[in-house]
């Protein structure tokens, strides 16, 4: 175990995280302003990749590529929005049901291959595992996703501000006082999918190209790594501030703490086949935490 | 001003548990009416003010408002009608959210919510001082989360988002029953203050029989889904709680159940 591996290993880890932290921003719409449990995104995971890559392979440049990734995951989302209110099917069941679905629809973007490899070198990419060490600044992959990170936060900050975000935000807090105040529940519900799925995909959009490929698995478990980020932020973060670009700032940073602990126990010897297990407990054990210190403190369990 | 002709519904129609809770329902109120409305358990009155609503379409019968067919219309295109404050005071207002997001919610009911901003800074002076009225102190609380507000307080407040854009009724659904009977005083007298300055069109169920009487220009009494009683004016103010007891079991045929009604005299 030298510590330089550790060490050389933790930029990487960074803009890991952050790309997927962006993605967390995205779970955090449906999961926390909504009340919302999405598992559409762990489809819109793979979804945006798959988009992008091929689209690049077919020489678009990365940034419209990545707009219609993101237009994919709106797609998405509203598939499973129109799936929940229109026809009544519970949150989680539509997500899985668009998720299913979207398996044979990501396979068919990437021309029925599981897998669809982009050149650094003959194409331009945006952002790349080849750009962390030894590039320009303007170059550096960390950079580069933490600017797209600050733009989607001040986009949100002011989306959330105005008259249609505050609606989605009240849908989430108290329907029936929502639908009192003339609300339609059922389109801010669907507005609110859709905006979370976009970002999922533009984020995947974003992870393909710093691997360097689409693949027809990147997406599994992506809910659960986007919940990871939610609630480390929570129970990290949450005493620091309560303002809302804070708070999505928090859950990106939350996403980066999960790739360095992953990168940890990597470190310590765990076997790469393992990750899944150690993803799912880290998880588990930071959704309980709450509950834990709240036992701790001896307040009444109202499960 | 509105308008029930034969409403009818019945919950889990063909099972055990089916329960018909509005049973020829008919009602007709002029505008600026301010009508209590009493009744014992299951006597249809909640059911009625959510019929109004839109919680649910009704089984047959038709619902005008100000001379509009709202029977088919779904909830929230009916919310632009109406105010209403609910029995439960976590349900009227949005616990996460400011007080001055709620006031702006409620201020754009009726209207398209589109990409404006969600609260401007005329607003807050203009909801700073409407909050003044409410005699609480939460126009120095803009800021605060509904949800660390009392009981009272938030009933005060849905109450000022339920008539911040005039509605044509103002439906109030025994909405100082959670409260201790001080706050529930003072929050009826805000409720009454701000019905006549406006001369809202108010139906307003209670299970205070003192307060049905001595609140409004009218009261009915509903029994087993449809009115059994309805007074008005002079007879209404002359009007004592054994009076109103025995109109029921003359009316009904058995004595007043309600698990809550307050019979003070």
């Amino acid at each position: 175990m030298n510590i330089m591996n550790l060490i050389s290993a933790l930029p990487g880890a960074a803009a890991q995280g952050l790309i997927w932290g962006i993605m967390a921003i995205g779970v955090y719409i449906t999961f926390k302003l909504l009340d919302l449990a999405d598992l559409t995104v762990d489809g819109t995971m793979c979804t945006g990749g798959a988009v992008c890559i091929m689209l690049m392979l077919n020489g678009w440049s990365a940034g419209p590529a990545l707009l219609v990734a993101f237009a994919a995951g709106l797609l998405a989302g509203l598939v499973t929005g129109v799936l929940h209110t229109t026809f009544g099917i519970p949150a989680i069941l539509a997500g899985i049901l668009t998720q299913l679905g979207l398996y044979s629809i990501n396979l068919r973007i990437m021309d029925n291959k599981a897998n669809q490899a982009i050149n650094v070198d003959k194409y331009d990419l945006l952002i790349s595992l080849r750009y962390i060490k030894n590039v320009p600044v303007y170059k550096n992959t960390i950079l580069i996703v933490a600017v797209i990170l600050l733009i989607l936060i001040a986009l949100l900050y002011w989306f959330f501000g105005t008259e249609i975000g505050a609606a989605i935000r009240a849908t989430g807090a108290n329907l029936h006082m929502s639908r009192a105040q003339g609300i339609n529940t059922d389109v801010t519900k669907i507005l609110g999918l859709m905006l979370s799925n976009g970002i999922v995909a533009f984020a995947s959009g974003l992870y393909a190209q710093y691997q360097g490929f689409a693949d027809i698995n990147a997406g599994r478990g992506a809910i659960v790594i986007g919940l990871a980020a939610v609630i480390i932020a929570e129970v990290l973060f949450g005493k620091l501030g309560k303002n809302f670009a804070l708070k999505l700032g928090f859950v990106a940073l939350g996403g980066v703490v999960y790739y360095l602990v992953l990168q940890l126990v990597l470190w310590l010897g765990l076997n790469a086949n393992d990750l899944k297990l150690v993803s799912a407990t880290i998880v588990a054990f930071f959704l309980a935490l709450p509950r834990i210190k709240d036992r701790k403190k001896g307040v009444a369990d109202n499960a | 001003m509105l308008e029930l002709k034969d409403v009818r519904k019945t919950f889990n129609p063909g099972t055990v548990n089916e329960k018909t809770a509005l049973n020829g329902m008919n009602l007709k109120l002029e505008a600026g009416d301010f009508v209590t409305v009493i009744g014992g358990n299951g006597a249809g009155k909640s059911t009625t003010l959510n019929a109004i609503a839109g919680t649910w379409f009704v089984d047959e019968g038709t619902i005008t408002i100000d001379g509009k067919d709202v029977t088919k219309l779904p909830e929230y295109k009916r919310a632009v009608y109406l105010g209403r404050v609910f029995q439960d005071p976590m349900t009227g207002t949005a616990a996460s959210m400011q007080i001055e997001e709620n006031l702006a919610l409620a201020a754009r009911r009726g209207q398209h919510r589109g990409l404006r901003a969600g609260i401007t800074s005329a607003e807050r002076d203009e909801y700073r001082e409407k909050l003044k009225i409410l005699d609480l102190g939460l126009e120095d609380r803009l800021t605060a989360k509904v949800g660390l507000l009392s009981g009272g307080q938030r009933q005060a407040l849905t109450l000022l988002m339920a008539t911040l854009k005039e509605p044509k009724i103002l439906l109030l659904d025994e909405h100082t029953a959670a409260l201790d009977p001080k706050t529930a005083a003072k929050v009826l007298e805000a409720t009454e203050r701000i019905i006549e300055k406006d001369r809202l069109t108010t139906l307003m169920i209670t299970h205070n029989m003192k307060d049905a009487i001595a609140y409004g220009n009218r009261l009915i009494m509903m029994h087993e889904g449809h009115i059994i009683y309805d007074v008005r004016g002079e007879e209404k103010k002359s009007l004592h709680v054994k009076d109103l007891l025995q109109k029921f079991e003359e009316a009904s045929g058995s004595e007043f159940a309600n698990d809550r009604v307050m019979l003070n005299k």
